[in-house]
């Protein structure tokens, strides 16, 4: 059952938008009928195109000359999300498909201009529930800048798929003249992150109900690409940055480390984490150097900048609590060490499994 | 934190390591020997902590610690994990289990790759989650892997009183559980032991007092101190180890006393009566048979016991030769003397359970450890052969 509302398109001439009318999704919504054409129409088109500006083509038409006004290379990236629980608290599976795309291209030193949004739906997935998550990315990205200018919809029997996947691909332009790389590091380099680690995977952990743990902790998803602006604006030298999202602070040094043949040495008394996940991690037995995050950044500077590329992220919104948690060192390459807060020293490695839910 | 920082105060850390740096060659010089003070942390809790707060590259040379059997994921032997595995393709069966167990190695399958192959293999943190999957899934068999040593006993205990009470048919346990006395027995037994001291593990002893211990210090003549899971507990602990060696004393002493009661629990020691008896014998990876070392449940809870209601294969399956955990497991060779450590087994491949449990102490170097001193030590052996 749909019903029919007329919307004037660019052209002018009146373009038909359907209605979904039944309250769960349906096989029929994914199969390239009425149905799905008036899925696309009720949820996707009102959120990403309310104004009826694009055209319904296979295929977003991107002009050469607008994107070559920001800078010399083309970054494109994708990802897929398939967070379970699809809500949680300090965000949803929508917010998560925004800015995690965004901070792909943002940490290449690029600015993120387009996405695409394709999602899998499994049947019987209440509309409101697809709607609300289409809202919230329409409103994340117009937050963020950025525009979702093409998708798919698929839909998925029963138990194929877990509610809600989502793929988000996104091309943003490099500016002329930044040119970061996890291969850069050099000994002497400092170690900064833009805030307190592990609320994200916490929260996710927390938020599946398993552990019948009360506590406030919320995801810190965010975009950074105006954080990444400001860290880049103030230090050019910037040497490389990556997101700390699944496999948290530890693998992305260990990255680092390994990809620029360095040692890496960092202080837990000076990592930022907060009491509550702390303790979350203590009852749990977890590491919250291998939570994942969702808004944080571990940005390696020349030490001369340290103090300059501090400021700057302190000075955003984002990056309030960001602190200097280590160095680059030419001790054993590829070693990533933590002196811990007792005093001694432990070796930080990549984690080999996960036992932990899905978290992205 | 509150309660939990003031155990990780490096001020007080360094306190106690001045007094420890006095305390060894003082020793040493008792005892007219260079030879090294060599003290078990029988714990897997202790194991994870010493090296999670680098404990171990704090201390003065002259002290070396043994990581000991107390971690029962470690010292399941293959047969078991077979066992589990068994249970866990069974039709309609939901199987339960720890988290830590998962990745154990069978002879075929581990419980991860049976649930990647079709088993429906949960992770859950009590046995009484389990009994609420059970309740949830009345159509459905319902086991859960109970494993660990007194610590864990009254948890599993309860619920199968709980399951008794609100007459739950479809559910059950696949008892695991070990007994730590006769474990610490079958050690100091051991020919090729060289201790001189005991950490004892914490969560044990809050269940099962002091008392028990008293035979290591009168009979085996070696100091026995329960220690906490906080990494100033544990030098505290080993503080006292060492005091008591310097003083000629063989006590067993309770650093942990915030916790540990003299008596134990009765009430968990209670429960713990109530549905276990002792097994004649168990087997242990790497340390072969004890006597008396694993509890089963009792005939008047035969319902909830896996074993009797299932037909489970228990096979007896041999270590792979070539791992060394039982040698390692008694502190005759350290991990990295082991032929296969961090080449055949590694955590991605692990050949014995050592590799696998956080807890271990193969797994615990090779994630934590002082790799500079491996490369260090084996450098040298290289040399000397």
């Amino acid at each position: 059952m749909s019903s029919v509302v007329e919307v004037a398109a660019k052209n002018g001439r009146p373009r038909h938008r359907g209605r979904v009318k039944v309250p769960n999704i349906t096989l029929a919504h994914g199969g390239g009928g009425k149905a799905m054409h008036d899925l696309i129409d009720d949820i996707f088109v009102e959120a990403f195109d309310s104004e009826g500006q694009l055209p319904l083509e296979d295929q977003a038409r991107l002009g050469l000359a607008e994107l070559a006004v920001h800078g010399d290379r083309l970054a494109f990236t994708t990802d897929s999300y398939v967070v379970k629980p699809i809500e949680f608290p300090g965000g949803n599976i929508g917010k998560l498909a925004i800015c995690g795309t965004v901070n792909d291209l943002a940490v290449g030193g690029a600015i993120p201009l387009y996405l695409s949004c394709a999602v899998i739906i499994e049947e019987g997935l209440p509309v409101e529930t697809l709607r609300m998550i289409a809202r919230t990315m329409s409103a994340t990205a117009q937050e963020a800048g950025v525009k979702v200018v093409t998708g798919d919809t698929k839909v998925v029997e029963r138990g194929a798929c877990d509610k809600l996947f989502i793929n988000t691909a996104g091309i943003g332009v490099i500016r002329e003249g930044v040119d970061l790389g996890v291969d850069k590091a050099q000994p002497g380099d400092v170690i900064l992150v833009n805030g307190l680690l592990g609320d994200h995977g916490a929260a996710i952990l927390n938020a599946r109900g398993d552990m019948q743990l009360s506590t406030p902790i919320e995801s810190d998803c965010a975009y950074l690409h105006g954080l990444i602006d400001t860290l880049l604006f103030a230090v050019p030298r910037t040497r490389f940055l990556r997101d700390a999202t699944r496999g948290g602070l530890a693998t992305v040094l260990n990255e680092i480390a390994e990809a620029s043949q360095v040692g890496i040495q960092i202080y837990e008394d000076r990592t930022p984490i907060r009491s509550e996940v702390k303790g979350f991690c203590e009852i749990l037995g977890l590491d919250p150097l291998y939570l994942a995050n969702e808004g944080k950044i571990v940005c390696v500077v020349p030490r001369e900048d340290a103090e300059t590329a501090l400021a700057a992220l302190r000075s955003h919104p984002f990056g309030i609590d960001s602190a200097i948690i280590g160095e680059v060192n030419d001790h054993r390459a590829g070693r990533v060490v933590m002196q811990t807060v007792f005093g001694g020293r432990r070796i930080v490695d990549m984690l080999v499994g996960e036992q932990l839910p899905r978290i992205c | 934190m509150k309660y939990v920082d003031e155990f990780r105060d490096p001020e007080k850390a360094r306190f106690l390591l001045e007094e420890i740096r006095v305390l060894v060659p003082q020793i040493q010089q008792n005892r007219n020997s260079s030879s090294p003070i060599y003290i078990m942390e029988v714990c897997g809790g202790h194991t994870h902590a010493i090296f999670r707060y680098g404990v171990e590259t704090m201390l003065p040379d002259g002290i070396e610690l043994i990581h000991g059997p107390g971690c029962p994921v470690c010292v399941l032997p293959m047969g078991r994990v077979d066992d589990c595995v068994a249970l866990a393709h069974m039709p309609g069966m939901i199987f339960t289990t720890f988290g830590d167990a998962m990745r154990v190695p069978g002879s075929k399958e581990s419980l991860l790759q049976a649930k990647a192959n079709g088993a429906d293999v949960r992770m859950v943190y009590s046995p009484l989650d389990s009994l609420r999957i059970a309740k949830e899934n009345p159509d459905r068999p319902v086991v859960f892997f109970a494993l660990g040593f007194e610590t864990t006993m009254p948890s599993t205990a309860l619920t199968v009183l709980r399951a008794k009470k609100e007459g739950i048919k479809n559910f059950a346990m696949f008892c695991n559980h070990i007994t730590i006395i006769p474990t610490i027995k079958a050690i100091l037994d051991s020919p090729d032991l060289q201790l001189d001291g005991f950490l004892g593990p914490g969560h044990v002893s809050m269940v099962i007092g002091n008392s028990s211990y008293v035979f290591i210090a009168e009979h085996y003549k070696k100091p026995l101190v329960i220690a906490g899971f906080e990494p100033l507990d544990i030098l505290h602990g080993i503080w006292m180890v060492l005091k008591q060696i310097a003083e000629g004393r063989c006590q067993i002493e309770n650093q942990y006393k915030r916790v540990v009661p003299e008596g134990g629990n009765t009430v968990a020691l209670d429960a713990i009566g109530r549905v276990f008896e002792l097994r004649e014998f168990f087997e242990w990876r790497g340390l072969g048979s004890i006597d008396h070392s694993g509890v089963r449940i009792r005939d008047e809870y035969a319902e909830f016991d896996a074993e009797r209601r299932f037909s489970v294969p228990a096979l007896k399956i041999a270590d792979p030769k070539s791992c060394q955990c039982g040698e390692v497991l008694k502190g005759v060779i350290k991990p990295w003397d082991c032929k296969v450590f961090g080449k055949d087994c590694t955590p991605e491949t692990p050949l014995g359970a050592l590799m696998v449990s956080s807890e271990g102490a193969c797994a615990a170097y090779y994630q934590y450890g002082d790799i500079e001193k491996i490369h260090d030590t084996r450098a040298l052996v290289e040399e000397m052969a």
